[in-house]
């Protein structure tokens, strides 16, 4: 696991793992996991699903305990509290809304069981509603509502106690691109102000790019790297991250020996790569590389250009459509070209 | 999917043809508790309610309708609290031997009435005569009680199969302990399924004959006992049609409230 740069806060961390392994029978889930949230972060676990993510999240909620290791939250070990004994709330990935409830009574559900009066349970709940932009909608049942609805709710029922750490799980799987997108956005904002620490699984990178402070990605039960997204984006430790955050765009074997003097594993990100014609010359401080132009594909914004290289193996380079549009692009398949990128965008990879 | 008109007047007379077949006699039993003459004459003689005055005036008759009635309500007391007790188990947790389990539990609704009637009888002799619990009541309501659990397993475990378990973690996440998300949460979710299978099986127990005849013992007599005792007699048909004719309402009534129950939707 690599930690970032910048030095461990003062605070005890939000929540802290250390040595958290889990095991569901014969299967490791989660492997050894050391981890530190900070107060007031966003912070996300990304990963494809089975790497042990949610089985993560579901240890600091209090549902799974772990088999070995130690979940701490706010500095206190929690590992041996049961659910309704720590201060955190869940949004459910099926937002786990009580269907015989209202709205109102959903979200004034937690205040209820603790005890809150009456009074300071409905203004409270009256609050989340504000905050989750469903102030008339409290008397509706779950299931007159739609999916971003729900998920709205759910995240109001959670957020209306004030908990330490706020748990997301995939919180906006269910959403179509378009309001997944939107809220994105929101929930970055109400995070903001209401300045609780947020942790969110997801396997969706992008979304993880867009919303987090930092990213742990997760990879068959360990974590493979934490960083800030842009470290996790540019200078991805493994070979895992690379492939998992963006496109892989791998050189290895003799191609990686001919490009930089030096055996190993080496990315390098698609739109940092220049297409340019075999003869054009190049800098200084750049690494550059020929091969045959195999696939061109539009995507409206960009092109991407999949380029055999002669030394073997592959590279993928986007270009942004200043000029030319998809046809025009489609002729250059098969022609000869160099890939070119300033030596500082190679990212030495861990083998 | 389109039918020709013929196919369509067909299907009616069928469906009517065969709703007559069984539901012509239910009819007939009716009409001949409220005739004036003592046999099965068709067609009626005329219009009475003397029949309804004599069986109010049949002690015996009460009897076993309040034997009756303490039968089902204690078959379906036992059969709630173990069939959900079973179904939570089954639906719940995983455990060496679950589908073992939830098999053996089914099966005795399948099993015919007179193999339970003959191996309870056998059961009781050995075991609880010894004891000096004799036939009576309390043999008659563990004899039910063996098939009511099926009913009121099935009904729970189909309803706890289909509400989500993130549920129950919602609510103890948001700080509800155990025995609050049961009151809160689980209850409310299964509450109509409880009431459906507790109707069913109640209906269940009130019209059984099988298994009573094997487990009642001579001094205690069901209502569908006193029927089948008193069919023969000279002079009780008549009588016999009163209660056929009381029982067909009061078998409609929970079949029909239990599958309203069941087939409501989750709210």
């Amino acid at each position: 696991m690599t930690r970032s740069p910048s030095p461990r806060p003062p605070t005890p961390g939000a929540v802290a793992l250390s040595g958290v392994s889990k095991a569901f029978g014969a299967v490791r889930a989660v492997d050894g996991i050391d981890l530190e949230v900070r107060p007031g972060e966003f912070f996300s676990m990304l990963g494809p699903s089975g790497s042990g993510k949610t089985t993560v999240l579901r240890m600091i909620a209090g549902f799974e305990a772990p088999s070995a290791g130690r979940v701490l939250l706010g500095g206190i070990d929690v590992t041996r509290l049961a659910a309704f004994d720590r201060d955190v709330n869940t949004v459910f990935q099926d937002y786990a809304l009580f269907p015989h409830l209202s709205v109102r009574q959903n979200i004034e559900y937690g205040l209820k069981v603790k005890r809150v009066p009456r009074a300071e349970r409905a203004e409270r709940a009256a609050e989340a509603l504000a905050t989750v932009r469903l102030h008339s909608f409290g008397d509706r049942r779950p299931a007159e509502l739609s999916g971003g609805q729900r998920q709205r709710v759910a995240l109001a029922r959670a957020l209306v106690n004030r908990p330490s750490v706020l748990l997301l799980d995939e919180p906006l799987g269910a959403l179509d691109l378009k309001l997944r997108q939107e809220m994105q956005l929101e929930l970055k904002q109400i995070q903001r102000e209401a300045g609780i620490t947020f942790v969110l699984v997801t396997h969706d990178q992008d979304e993880a790019l867009t919303m987090s402070d930092r990213i742990a990605v997760f990879n068959a039960g360990r974590i493979e790297q934490v960083g800030t997204p842009a470290e996790v984006y540019e200078r991805p430790a493994t070979a895992f991250v690379a492939g998992f955050v963006g496109t892989s765009n791998l050189l290895q074997g003799p191609c990686a020996v001919q490009v930089f003097g030096e055996s190993g594993t080496y990315s390098v990100r698609p739109e940092k790569i220049r297409v340019a014609h075999p003869d054009d010359p190049t800098g200084p401080d750049e690494h550059a590389v020929t091969g045959t132009i195999g696939e061109v594909v539009y995507a409206g914004a960009q092109t991407r250009f999949l380029v055999d290289l002669e030394a073997g193996g592959q590279l993928v380079a986007v270009r942004q459509n200043f000029e030319e549009s998809g046809a025009d692009a489609a002729r250059h398949r098969g022609s000869a070209v160099l890939l070119a990128w300033q030596r500082q965008h190679t990212v030495r990879i861990n083998p | 999917m389109q039918l020709s008109r013929t196919a369509r007047i067909l299907l009616r007379l069928a469906t009517a043809l065969g709703l007559a077949v069984i539901y012509a006699p239910l009819l007939l039993v009716l009409v001949n508790s409220f005739n004036a003459s003592r046999s099965f004459a068709w067609p009626p003689s005329g219009f009475s309610t003397r029949w309804w005055a004599a069986a109010w005036q049949e002690t015996g008759l009460r009897a076993a309708l309040a034997t009756s009635l303490k039968a089902g309500l204690g078959a379906t007391a036992v059969a709630l609290v173990l069939g959900t007790m079973a179904a939570f188990a089954a639906t719940r947790y995983r455990f060496y031997g679950r589908q073992s389990v939830s098999f053996l539990l089914i099966l005795p609704i399948a099993l015919p009435g007179i193999v339970t009637g003959i191996a309870l009888n056998a059961a009781f002799r050995t075991v609880l005569t010894p004891l000096g619990v004799g036939f009576g009541l309390f043999t008659v309501v563990v004899g039910h009680a063996t098939f009511c659990i099926v009913v009121v397993f099935n009904n729970v475990a189909a309803r706890l199969r289909r509400i989500a378990p993130s549920a129950e973690e919602a609510s103890a996440d948001l700080g509800a302990h155990t025995f609050q998300t049961f009151w809160y949460v689980t209850l409310p979710a299964v509450r109509s399924a409880l009431l459906a299978g507790a109707l069913l099986a109640f209906a269940l127990s009130f019209d059984e004959i099988v298994v009573t005849t094997f487990t009642a013992g001579p001094g205690t007599q069901t209502l569908p006992l006193w029927i089948f005792d008193n069919l023969a007699r000279p002079n009780q048909g008549p009588v016999v049609d009163v209660v056929a004719a009381v029982l067909i309402v009061l078998a409609v009534l929970p079949v029909y409230l239990a599958q309203r129950l069941s087939g409501e939707p989750l709210r």
